[in-house]
């Protein structure tokens, strides 16, 4: 049973202590309504506060298009040079909460020279909405939005038809644009190597409230949830991909001599005191002494300590023997180990008004790790809008392509549909300092000539027939193939 | 295993950001305002850094108008956490006499607090600077990075934003340049306050209702917290049940009528007002898009 704040507010505290979080992305072009389902969402959640509606009454009579009505838009449009223009021209974070989980939005522009903003809200998004304007049907920024946010790794799209108003509300166009999305979008969709998303559909009106927070009357015919409903019931806990423990250190704790602890967050999978555990990539092993769960420490007790941690805890380790382990390296269980190469096959997607050539040095960025690194090669370049492959001799502005990187030094790698925090990097510009692009590692590539260090072990016949009896006759043990 | 709660998952997220910045920059400092937003800070970084200490200075920009209380608790809380504190009032505005009441907030916010920040960051040539922003204060903070760049000058360029992905943070500045770092930048105003609630984070009394002495003035109240506050309107104070919800100058910030004495009934009150935070604080209604005007000359 839910308490409202002004009947029981200890009640009430005490149940949203265990909202957990949502991150989602909006994707529409710049007349789909996105600022306007923002503002809705905003507006119907009660976190327009009254001072905050009259600042927009006020502009919206300067700077408004809805006429009598108080432009929705207005109330999450930032900057003010974009409020004359009546765009938003770069990513915004709005918040929101329910009784179920708190949001975070991020609110990306749909125009065309913006991929790379879409790509930064996509990053950290669970879910996207991708809004579709129901008299307009699937347009080119429809294709687009669609692959960025599944080479970003979202796991779950919900495809918002809005403006159903403006077609009276029409099943069948609604169901005409359903099956244009999953035969022209979705099926087309290239695979980054993980599931495709799970894609669900809402006839809407953000304009008029139509299935935003409320379930419209004027569509008898929808048997699903309005988007609000929807977003509070989805289930996201299991998108993290891979339960392998992955520890990059971000920061060495020495506060005395008797101390010296690795800091970082928890990027995937559990660790306990006592498991044994490797530092990548110099390959060196210990054991696990004590765990820092900073979380739980309080004022009065700065010691306390815990005996198993998980992602995406802020941990600080001890280990059982010094080892020379700094800011950079990966602990991994050494049950559990990744490759090591430095020679990747990544996507990138190019940020910066100035081309990439072959060849050129940056900064390449993964985790708390910095080093020196070069794309030795374009394999190919996609074009967002048709998903076709094109040969290409250099990056421009907003283009997304398949290359070969390759590194200073070997890193402990993952691919990113496992592993969004590990696979993941950001290309710095050694001279402006600019991020100047962002990649996800597809995969682990050999140099010719060259090596992969992969530190994989090998079975005998003997155990890979255990473990293929194990995950056969006792799948509750939750056995892996090796 | 439990996934984490969103109040533990923000915890987490600005934990990382505080040993980012900890890890990655040879001189930071973290702003420390005194109210709630810092104490929160503050209480996140003592948990980044355990068993150790804070390993940078605190920094407070001391405009001479904060509220008495304010002051006690700051350095009672410095005594008790043990971290560095450095406190830094503009001594040019000290020689003038800087008043916001005989000055006017626009004055009074240029030279002892945008001046001043100016000054006390050339003076400690810091190359991080952690504050306490978060992004649903006012709409042109929305959009602002976790890790934003300033020019040599301390200026922003709303334009001109480094793109900021996953978690992973562009740390690199050049000579003279640095970043503002905003750890709580995802937390909202409810997320605090019910944070502030579960880990029990000690707060200035200010918070909470009380009878206090209290003035009309350009259209909010405002306490009396010393007699340098002008005869005329010392006079017509008139003691009301009363609270801040930001805590600043005193002249500047507006009290409200409450009576939430404690934590709950300060989130019950908050969660059932009619007005946003910042309306209290005087220096946004100048004018239309004030803050982002202030951020791009270089005011938090």
């Amino acid at each position: 049973m839910s308490h409202t704040p002004a009947e029981n507010i200890e009640a009430y505290l005490k149940e949203h202590e265990h909202k957990d979080m949502l991150r989602f992305l909006t994707c529409g072009s710049v007349d789909d309504g996105k600022s306007t389902l923002i503002g809705r969402l905003l507006y119907d959640s009660k976190l327009i506060f009254e001072d905050q509606l009259a600042a927009a009454e006020s502009e919206s009579k300067k700077y408004g298009t809805t006429g009598e009505k108080i432009d929705m838009a207005l109330l999450v449009d930032g900057l003010q040079s974009e409020r004359e223009q009546g765009i938003t021209i770069d990513v915004a974070y709005r918040f929101f909460a329910t009784d179920k989980r708190k949001y975070i939005i991020a609110d990306t522009p749909g125009h065309e020279q913006y991929t790379r903003n879409m790509v930064t809200g996509a990053s950290t998004a669970d879910v996207a909405i991708i809004l579709i304007d129901a008299r307009k049907g699937i347009l080119t920024q429809t294709r687009r939005h669609s692959y960025i946010v599944n080479l970003l790794g979202i796991k779950h799209i919900i495809v918002a038809v809005n403006k159903m108003d403006l077609v009276d509300f029409d099943e069948a166009r609604y169901h005409e644009i359903k099956e244009a999305y999953e035969k022209e979008v979705l099926e087309q969709l290239p695979s980054m190597g993980g599931k495709r998303p799970e894609t669900i559909y809402i006839p809407m009106s953000a304009l008029e409230g139509d299935n935003v927070v409320d379930k419209s009357d004027k569509t008898p015919w929808y048997e699903g949830m309005p988007l609000l409903e929807q977003l509070d019931t989805m289930d996201i806990a299991r998108d993290g991909g891979t339960e392998q423990f992955r520890l990059p250190v971000q920061y060495v704790n020495r506060p005395n001599l008797d101390f010296r602890g690795f800091c970082g967050t928890i990027a995937s999978g559990t660790v306990k005191v006592g498991d044994a555990i490797t530092i990548l990539p110099s390959g060196k092993t210990t054991t696990v002494k004590s765990i820092i769960n900073s979380g739980d420490i309080t004022e009065a007790d700065r010691n306390a300590t815990t005996h198993e941690a998980y992602a995406p805890m802020a941990v600080t380790i001890t280990t059982a023997e010094e080892v020379d382990i700094s800011r950079g390296d990966m602990i991994v269980r050494s049950d559990d180990l990744p490759r090591v190469s430095n020679a990747l096959k990544v996507m990138v997607v190019w940020m910066d008004d100035t081309p990439m050539k072959p060849n050129q040095t940056f900064d390449i960025k993964r985790a708390a790790s910095v080093m020196p690194g070069h794309f030795e090669h374009i394999n190919y370049k996609v074009d967002v809008n048709t998903y076709e492959r094109e040969k290409v001799e250099t990056l421009a502005l907003n283009d997304i392509a398949s290359c070969k990187l390759i590194l200073s030094r070997p890193i402990a790698a993952d691919h990113y549909s496992e592993n969004r925090q590990t696979g993941s990097f950001i290309v710095i510009d050694r001279v402006t300092n600019n991020t100047v692009g962002a990649g996800m590692i597809v995969d682990v590539a050999a140099r010719e000539g060259e090596q992969i260090t992969a530190i994989k072990r090998e079975y005998t016949n003997a155990e890979k027939a255990l473990n293929a009896y194990i995950r056969e006759h006792f799948p509750e043990w939750g056995c892996k193939e090796y | 295993m439990k996934p984490l709660t969103h109040l533990k998952q923000l915890e987490a997220e600005s934990i990382h950001i505080l040993r980012e910045v900890a890890a990655a920059f040879s001189n930071p400092v973290m702003m420390y305002s005194v109210g709630k937003d810092s104490s929160v800070m503050l209480h996140l970084a003592m948990k980044a850094f355990a068993p150790g200490k804070v390993p940078f200075p605190l920094l407070h920009v001391d405009t001479t108008w904060k509220f008495n209380e304010m002051i006690e608790f700051r350095d009672r809380r410095a005594k008790e956490l043990g971290f560095d504190l450095i406190v830094h009032s503009n001594p040019e505005g000290l020689k003038m006499d800087i008043s916001p009441f005989a000055h006017g907030s626009k004055v009074h916010t240029d030279i002892m607090k945008t001046e001043a920040l100016k000054q006390a960051l050339n003076k400690g040539g810091y190359d991080a600077v952690i504050g306490g922003a978060r992004r649903d204060e006012e709409k042109s903070r929305a959009k602002e990075r976790i890790f934003s760049f300033r020019d040599d000058q301390h200026r922003w360029d709303p334009k001109n934003q480094r793109p900021e992905l996953w978690n992973v943070y562009n740390t690199a500045i050049r000579k003279g340049e640095s970043v503002r770092v905003f750890p709580i930048s995802n937390w909202t105003e409810l997320d605090i306050w019910q944070y502030i609630y579960l880990e029990q984070i000690p707060i200035p009394s200010l918070y909470f209702a009380k009878e206090r002495p209290v003035v009309e003035y350009e259209g909010t109240k405002i306490m009396v917290d010393d007699d340098r506050m002008p005869e005329e309107l010392r006079n017509k104070a008139k003691n009301e049940m009363v609270r801040f919800r930001t805590l600043g100058c005193y002249p500047l910030t507006g009290a409200i009528n409450s009576t939430a004495s404690t934590l709950p009934e300060i989130i019950k009150e908050m969660l059932l007002s009619k007005s946003s935070e910042r309306e209290g604080r005087l220096i946004d209604k100048d004018q239309e898009g004030a803050m982002e005007k202030k951020k791009i000359e270089g005011y938090f």
